[in-house]
């Protein structure tokens, strides 16, 4: 569903960010994007998102390549493609449910099911309680959930969270994570960058790409598990 | 298009007085506009009056056959350039010198022999290309009618009034364009303004699939509403300023409604066209 070929990316100020990094992200999957900061993880989400292009190799998104991707299939796809941010990233003047309905109304979703998937996106993150509320009256946790559920709107194939946990205490980042496995139960791959080697750690069975300076060092789908 | 209106009319209340200051500035560069138009038309009226004036008179030999001469007459008023012809007797010219020329009454009333040339009065239509198409018909007159002795049509002033009606219209065009120029250069900033206010918002459009017209809408509702909005106002003031002036300075014509609904219409383009070339500008550059 995600193949990434020979990617290279550099930046004119910055210098190489990634340096032939390839993996394939299949559906259903859950896996950890690793690495220390500036490591290339944001690039890899970003390049995913068909938000840059690749130097150089091939990024291919259900189906769509980022050599040939036009700037309307982009929209397409980002409404595939559910994104959340450590920063959560919330309109400050909406509501919680305000946010949510935010991503239907600006693709087209007629307001009769805005209405209704709002409301089972917020139960399914478990703010159902809290729909109403603006950003600044909600926790950090709280928010991130908010995020989530926009990110889940047009129930993407695949949700990229990048440091989705690294402005949370360590009992709000297990209940994300706990969300973000009961997504990926639901059938949605899920890809988490994080910093977090605790978070890795205790999750012994599911799948890690480590990025060291741009390059994928390691990938337990190809070397075994650590 | 529901969500488009709604967020352009989220703009004006979201920062009322931003938009308010966008609408005034657009406002203040079309009622100077509205001003010079006021002006140039009065002039081109003005113009006009004196154009209505421009005559050519064909002085006839004494000989002339009245037969070549009616059909001469015929012959110059179906001319596109003339507007009517009057063939003026000697004893007519007479009688004209005598009422127009009162300080040589004494002279004109004693005299035997009748000095005054019959002639062929030429009157032109307004709006000619030109003393030179005013010489270029005097001239085809006495090429063609052996019996017209001479021709005179005043070429000095005439030459002044054309050059005046050529200014008038440069600097109507010239001035035209430098305000149309600054009125979009107040719409893109307006709109350069708006798209940075709104630049989270823009963000999370394009993270969840919004395409990029639809990114652009709102704002280019927003920048035609501007320039309706800025346009009514400066008709309004220039409206304002004209009742004024005529009614103490001096007596001035309002400018024709076809003047009036183009400015309109220049105006709420222009905001649409500046607003479009903000948004295409400015979304790039928040990436």
């Amino acid at each position: 569903m995600i193949r990434l070929h020979d990617v290279h990316k550099e930046y004119a100020r910055s210098g190489l960010a990634l340096n032939a990094v390839s993996f394939e992200l299949r559906k259903s999957e859950f896996c950890f994007l690793t690495g220390h900061s500036g490591a290339g993880k944001s690039t890899i989400m970003r390049l995913i998102h068909m938000a840059e292009k690749p130097t150089r190799g091939e990024v291919r998104v259900s189906g769509y390549s980022s050599s040939s991707i036009r700037p309307r299939e982009v929209a397409l796809l980002r409404r595939k493609i559910g994104y959340v941010f450590q920063d959560f990233r919330l309109l400050e003047d909406r509501t919680a449910s305000e946010n949510v309905a935010f991503a239907m109304e600006v693709t087209g979703v007629r307001p009769a099911v805005i209405r209704s998937k709002v409301g089972r996106l917020m139960a399914k993150v478990g703010l159902a309680a809290k729909a109403e509320a603006m950003p600044g009256e909600l926790s950090g946790g709280e928010r991130q959930r908010v995020a989530i559920a926009r990110a889940l709107a047009h129930d993407p194939l695949v949700l990229l969270a990048d440091e989705p946990t690294g402005n949370l205490d360590e009992r709000a980042t297990w209940a994300i994570f706990d969300l973000f496995r009961s997504i990926n139960t639901s059938g949605t791959s899920v890809l988490l960058a994080t910093h977090n080697l605790d978070l890795v750690r205790k999750n012994t069975g599911m799948r890690v790409l480590e990025l060291d300076h741009g390059s994928l060092v390691y990938d337990s789908a190809v070397d075994g598990k650590t | 298009m529901a969500h488009s209106v709604r967020e352009a009319v989220n703009a004006f209340r979201r920062a009322p007085l931003l938009t308010g200051l966008s609408a005034a500035m657009i406002a203040l560069s079309l009622f100077l506009l509205g001003l010079f138009g006021v002006v140039a038309h009065n002039i081109r009226q003005a113009l006009e009056r004196v154009e209505a004036r421009v005559e050519i008179i064909a002085y006839l030999r004494d000989d002339a056959d009245p037969t070549l001469v009616q059909a001469a007459r015929t012959d110059i008023a179906s001319y596109p350039e003339v507007r009517d012809v009057l063939h003026v007797t000697k004893e007519q010219a007479l009688a004209r010198a005598r009422e127009d020329l009162s300080e040589f009454r004494t002279i004109f009333g004693t005299i035997e022999e009748n000095p005054l040339p019959a002639s062929l009065d030429i009157a032109l239509r307004p709006n000619q290309q030109g003393a030179d198409a005013v010489r270029a018909v005097a001239e085809r007159i006495t090429s063609l009618y052996p019996f017209v002795e001479d021709v005179r049509f005043g070429d000095e002033w005439l030459d002044r009034v054309y050059l005046l009606r050529r200014v008038a219209g440069a600097a109507t065009f010239a001035l035209g364009t430098v305000f149309a120029i600054v009125a979009a250069l107040i719409i893109g900033a307006a709109v350069r303004i708006s798209i940075f206010a709104r630049r989270e918002e823009i963000e999370i459009m394009r993270l969840v699939g919004a395409t990029e017209g639809f990114v652009r809408r709102p704002f280019l509702l927003e920048g035609f509403a501007t320039g309706i909005f800025g346009g009514m106002l400066a008709l309004f003031a220039t409206w304002g300023v004209y009742r004024a002036a005529s009614s103490r300075l001096f007596d001035l014509e309002w400018m024709p409604p076809e003047w009036i609904i183009g400015g309109l219409v220049a105006g709420t383009l222009l905001g649409g066209f500046a607003s479009a070339m903000a948004v295409r500008r400015h979304l790039r550059e928040i990436g």
